[in-house]
């Protein structure tokens, strides 16, 4: 095992990405950092391109032009189930859960890129001692289960794939506040444990609750970033929202 | 919920010149509500704009007026007349006409063709009202041919190049083109034209502007602009805020399927309810505490 | 006589044997959302690799069922890996027509190597009964339940327990998110496709055994079969298929029991249409939830099509027009003329299939009833031929439609499947209504071709009115298509949704369609019997069915000139290069490969 120089740069980079879809532009040069450890959103309201930007990190959608690396490799031409090998693992918009499989089939997909069943079996203890809650419904069917359940099993089975990062896309969307309290405190667990996360997200207050950095994307663009805590309370992300002109 | 919304015109008034009404509609799917208890009152000649987040029931609230789905609960009527569940076609006879997110337009027929099926409904020669045997008088008709045919078919022909007229010289010199070979932007040129080629009483526009760029979207607003000082009633969803402030008479905020505020365009956009709804709700109360002491 | 216990039990049996073939073309169609028409054709495959291994190689029993379904797997994957998975990003109908084409193929194949004759297929058990109460039981029907619960076991241990399993099972419920847990949704299909042929296979042994007979017609039935099975069990439900696999294996053998066996298939096909009409999702799910659409929407390629001067196309009338004046054989002119009557059924089905979108596989069905109406109204009323020959077209034109209508409702895979259940239907009707078609012994002396009273001798003269009757209906065709109701027809295949929004009524312009294409069919059935002077229920088949759609694919969907371009050359051709009967059809499904992998939009391009 050669002993490299310790991983510098960036976890993931996005670099003036350029999507289409048929001859609609969605996204125009969109570069964005993800550092190592870090927690990452991505906010903007309807139609801004938000969901598309998943879909290219997890090589569902190819961009036009741009780079795309992790860890300093790049990913374009990937297929996904080789992207989520290379340690990225997915919490879907709306969870889309395998709704007729159980919650213990769910959560144990997750693992299915790995091969060491014994600890696979290990990591499921786990994630039960993380979301305590789910214990009793092992054996229920996923699609039972209630918004909150449902995300909580959604980032059970992200987890268990021992990713390096993990992309969220509107994990608190229609969740009762008490979830969404909970689905943020595991977020910062998770990531306390060494795990990047990438979020998408329309709800901007709660984001920059959590995050370190965030990006601001407006039809396409990103029309601000920078650090969460100087973010949260700047007047521009109201008016990227709701239509002014963002002054830079 | 009615105490709390502004209305920006006498109520009893817009009831009275209503073109379309809906009250109390809504839409379930499974436990969840998509579209619930909406009342709304559209005055002929108005631009009303439906904005609010991802999710808030806008598209599905178009589809029951459009025919598309049946609600399950409330009624929506044109010119007074119910018309609540009426398929599509019946309610493009009574000229209601929409635009679709994204655009649909036929992409093997060519621009002109297009645009007269817009105007299917308006055939007459060729389309006799008769019961029965009606269909094979149209095949008959269609293979013949009769001067009146023939006639009806130039002029419809002409009303759509008058029609694209309108573009300037976006679509025209593409008139006999197929439109799957037109750019995204044309397309959804098409699409408004194919709409107004209905001579619609109502117009519904999903989205006119996504995936356009700043240029192709100011030329857009100003089309709508002119459509609607021609006179012509619309109900639109958009999400560039700015463009529908400039437009609208009213505008209309839907958060999960409810209707949380109405007026002018300014209003709404300072409302504090809308601003919640599209930058989210904050923490709830202990959790923010919790975070205050472990600050 | 069999006792109601016996029919029980006959039916299970038959059941259990329905239940591997629709077994498999539910896994399929859950994971990729494709009926898999090539799925009899596997069946086939297992019935002869059957034939080979108990008659000409003599392995006993066990090993015989493992070759049969190690082969059929592999069929099965070859298939999948270089029949399906090139297309993966190819229009929507591409799918479709390639398992058509496939299925084709592997028929020809099979009976290319084999000759059509039925042959005995032995089960090498032992020829003994038991008692079980007032029925009776044997050897060949427990071997059929222990296989059909073996298999179901296995499966069901497959899908629970392995990981490959879980794979299906997730990309079933949601193919994307099945990626993005990084399942290879390749290997699924590829293991999807392999299992489903390995019981297709078994089940053509078995069925070959029960019978002790094996032939090559088993092939389209067993498709249609598991797809009826499968329908009525909900699409992609895989218990569902087994449930309703039974239930079909009664509904047969107790209509056999009650109407007699040449019923047998009548009532499969109707259970299908009726289920696909008032429960598309199944008998056991609630009717209120949207049916999973297989594949439906905009499935056509968009192409331009190839402008032919108008020069080009007098030429071409004038070349045909004189061509009995040169010295050519009657040979030539006789393969124009049956050139001609197929362009004829070309023309309907690129009108239904092309230009509004119904891919209708059961089009010859509509050659078969204006046949026997001109036939018979000539004959025993006397009625004057040209005269018949428009009657028969009508009728086509009014009971075709009517038939079809049921099929409205349908979208994508579900009416080819409905129009092809219909068209087999005609034919059972056919064969069966001994009081008015004379059943199997069909129609004979049907009087020669006439016009005004002067009957058509000398081969010149029959091409000459074939060819005019054609270019008439091509005409009429193209007027049509340059009307309004041609672009309502376009716009409804484009998308259905917008056609509605602005007013187009569906079910009137599809009335339409097959109202105008039930026409030319009729007629080009009605000029084939008084030339034939002979025709029963199998003189306009399947395969009549599947040449159309392949003429209709190479000149280009919706295409006049394509349709006859493409029958000149598919007629023709293989005349021209004295090409053998039997291997005409395979190079027919070979073709119609080509053309759905290079060149969808055909020849001369959709319109």
């Amino acid at each position: 095992m050669n002993s490299a120089a310790p991983p510098s740069g960036p976890l993931l980079r996005l670099s003036n990405i350029n999507t289409f879809y048929g001859q609609a532009q969605v996204h125009f040069d969109l570069s964005i950092d993800v550092q190592r450890g870090h927690i990452v959103c991505l906010l903007g309201g309807n139609a801004s391109g938000k969901s598309t930007t998943m879909k290219i990190i997890l090589g569902l959608v190819r961009p036009r032009s741009g780079e795309l690396t992790f860890d300093g490799a790049s990913t374009l031409g990937l297929t996904t189930p080789q992207i989520v090998r290379r340690g990225i693992a997915s919490v879907p918009e709306a969870r889309r859960l395998f709704a007729d499989m159980s919650v213990r089939e769910n959560i144990l997909m997750g693992a299915f890129v790995r091969n060491d069943s014994a600890e696979v079996a290990n990591d499921l203890e786990r994630m039960l001692a993380l979301f305590p809650k789910l214990g009793q419904r092992l054996s229920q069917r996923a699609g039972s289960l209630s918004g909150g359940e449902q995300q909580m099993v959604a980032m059970a089975r992200a987890l268990m794939s021992q990713p390096r990062m993990i992309v969220m896309d509107e994990p608190t969307m229609g969740l009762s506040p008490l979830y969404v309290d909970r689905v943020l405190d595991l977020i910062r667990t998770i990531n306390k444990e060494g795990v990047s996360i990438f979020m998408v997200e329309q709800n901007a207050s709660l984001a920059l609750e959590i995050a370190h950095e965030a990006y601001v994307l407006q039809t396409g663009r990103i029309v601000l970033s920078g650090s969460a805590r100087a973010l949260k309370d700047d007047p521009r992300v109201r008016d990227a929202y709701l239509g002014g002109a963002v002054v830079a | 919920m009615g105490a709390e919304i502004e209305k920006s015109t006498n109520a009893a008034v817009v009831r009275h010149a209503s073109l379309l009404s809906l009250r109390g509609l809504t839409r379930r799917f499974g436990g969840l509500t998509a579209v619930d208890d909406i009342d709304l009152d559209l005055a002929e000649g108005e631009l009303v704009s439906i904005i609010g987040p991802n999710g808030a029931g806008k598209t599905t609230l178009f589809n029951l007026v459009t025919g598309l789905d049946r609600p399950d609960g409330g009624e929506v009527r044109l010119d007074g007349v119910p018309i609540t569940g009426f398929s599509p076609e019946k309610l493009a006879g009574r000229g209601v006409a929409r635009t679709f997110q994204l655009g649909r337009v036929f992409g093997n027929l060519s621009v002109m063709e297009n645009v007269l099926i817009g105007a299917h409904t308006r055939l007459r020669a060729v389309k006799p009202a008769t019961p029965l045997i009606g269909p094979l008088l149209e095949l008959g008709l269609a293979l013949l041919r009769p001067a009146a045919v023939r006639a009806e078919e130039e002029q419809l022909r002409e009303e759509v190049r008058g029609i694209l007229a309108r573009f300037g010289e976006r679509l025209l010199p593409r008139i006999d083109q197929p439109a799957y070979s037109l750019s995204y932007a044309n397309r959804r040129r098409v699409e408004i034209a194919r709409a107004l080629a209905l001579k619609p009483r109502l117009l519904l526009l999903d989205e006119p502007t996504a995936g356009m760029n700043p240029t192709e979207t100011t030329e857009m607003q100003g089309l709508v602009a002119e459509l609607k000082a021609g006179g012509l009633t619309i109900l639109l969803i958009e999400h560039k805020l700015d463009m529908v402030m400039r437009l609208s008479d009213r505008v209309i905020v839907m958060d999960e399927g409810k209707k949380i505020a109405e007026g002018a365009g300014e209003d709404v956009r300072n409302d504090a309810r809308v601003i919640e709804a599209y930058l989210g709700h904050g923490l709830s109360q202990p959790a923010a505490a919790a975070r205050e002491t472990a600050a | 006589m069999s006792s109601w216990l016996d029919y029980t039990i006959n039916g299970l049996i038959l059941g259990n044997v329905y239940a591997l073939v629709a077994v498999g073309l539910a896994l399929i169609f859950g994971v990729s959302r494709l009926i898999n028409f090539a799925q009899g054709s596997i069946y086939l495959v297992g019935a002869y690799v059957g034939w080979v291994a108990v008659v000409a190689l003599r392995t006993p029993l066990f090993v015989t069922i493992v070759l049969v379904a190690a082969i059929a797997a592999l069929v099965g994957l070859i298939i999948e890996r270089f029949g399906l998975r090139p297309l993966q990003n190819s229009v929507r109908i591409a799918p479709l027509l390639a398992t058509i084409g496939i299925s084709f193929v592997l028929d020809q194949i099979v009976m290319l190597t084999f000759s059509p004759n039925p042959r005995a297929l032995p089960s090498q058990l032992p020829d003994i009964r038991f008692q079980i109460g007032t029925g009776t039981i044997g050897p060949l029907d427990i071997l059929i339940a222990c296989i059909g619960i073996t298999s179901a076991l296995l499966l069901f241990v497959f899908l629970r327990y392995s990981k490959l399993g879980w794979a299906v099972r997730a990309t079933a419920q949601d193919r994307d998110a099945a990626m993005q847990m990084g399942v290879d949704v390749n290997r699924v299909n590829q293991a999807v496709f392999g299992i489903a042929a390995a019981l297709g296979g078994l089940s053509g042994m078995l069925v070959g055994m029960y019978y002790n007979q094996i032939d090559t017609a088993m092939s389209l039935h067993a498709t249609l079969k598991g797809v009826v099975a499968e329908v009525v069990g909900g699409a992609g439900n895989v218990p569902g298929a087994v449930v309703g696999s039974l239930l079909l294996g009664l509904v047969e053998s107790y209509g056999v029991a009650v109407f007699g066996t040449s019923y047998r298939n009548l009532f499969a096909f109707l259970l299908l249409i009726v289920v696909l009409v008032f429960r598309p999702n199944g008998l056991f799910a609630s009717a209120k939830q949207a049916p999973p659409e297989p594949l439906t929407g905009t499935f056509i390629a968009p192409s331009r099509p190839v402008h032919i001067p108008r020069w080009a196309l007098l030429v071409a009338f004038a070349a045909f027009a004189l061509l009995p004046f040169l010295p050519v054989s009657s040979y030539v002119l006789q393969t124009l003329i049956n050139a001609w009557l197929f362009a004829m059924l070309a023309l309907s089905l690129t009108l239904v299939a092309g230009t509004i979108g119904l891919v209708s596989l059961g089009h010859a069905a509509l050659l078969a009833i204006g046949a026997y109406t001109s036939a018979l109204l000539s004959l025993d009323f006397s009625v004057p031929v040209s005269m018949s020959i428009i009657c028969g077209g009508l009728m086509s034109a009014a009971l075709g439609t009517l038939l079809i209508s049921p099929s409205f409702r349908l979208r994508g895979h579900y009416v080819s499947i409905a129009t092809l259940a219909i068209g087999e239907i005609i034919s059972l009707v056919i064969l069966n209504w001994e009081t008015v078609t004379h059943g199997p012994i069909g129609v004979s002396g049907i009087p020669p071709l006439s016009l005004f009273g002067f009957e058509l001798v000398g081969v010149a003269s029959i091409y000459w009115f074939s060819f005019a009757v054609m270019v008439l209906l091509a005409l009429l065709q193209v007027r049509l298509l340059g009307s309004h109701i041609g672009r309502s027809f376009r716009a409804i295949r484009d998308d259905d949704v917008a056609a509605r929004a602005y007013g187009l009524s569906l079910n009137r312009y599809k009335a339409l369609a097959f109202i105008f294409g039930g026409f030319a069919a009729g007629v080009s059935g009605g000029i084939a019997a008084h030339l034939y002077s002979y025709i029963n229920h199998e003189t306009f088949n399947t395969q009549q069915s599947i040449l159309a759609l392949t003429i209709v694919i190479l000149g280009g969907l919706g295409n006049v000139a394509g349709a006859i371009a493409g029958s000149v050359a598919l007629v023709g051709l293989p005349e021209v290069f004295r090409i053998a009967a039997e291997y005409r059809i395979l190079i027919y499904g070979i073709v119609l490969l080509l053309l759905v992998r290079f060149r969808p939009q055909g020849l001369l391009g959709t319109i």
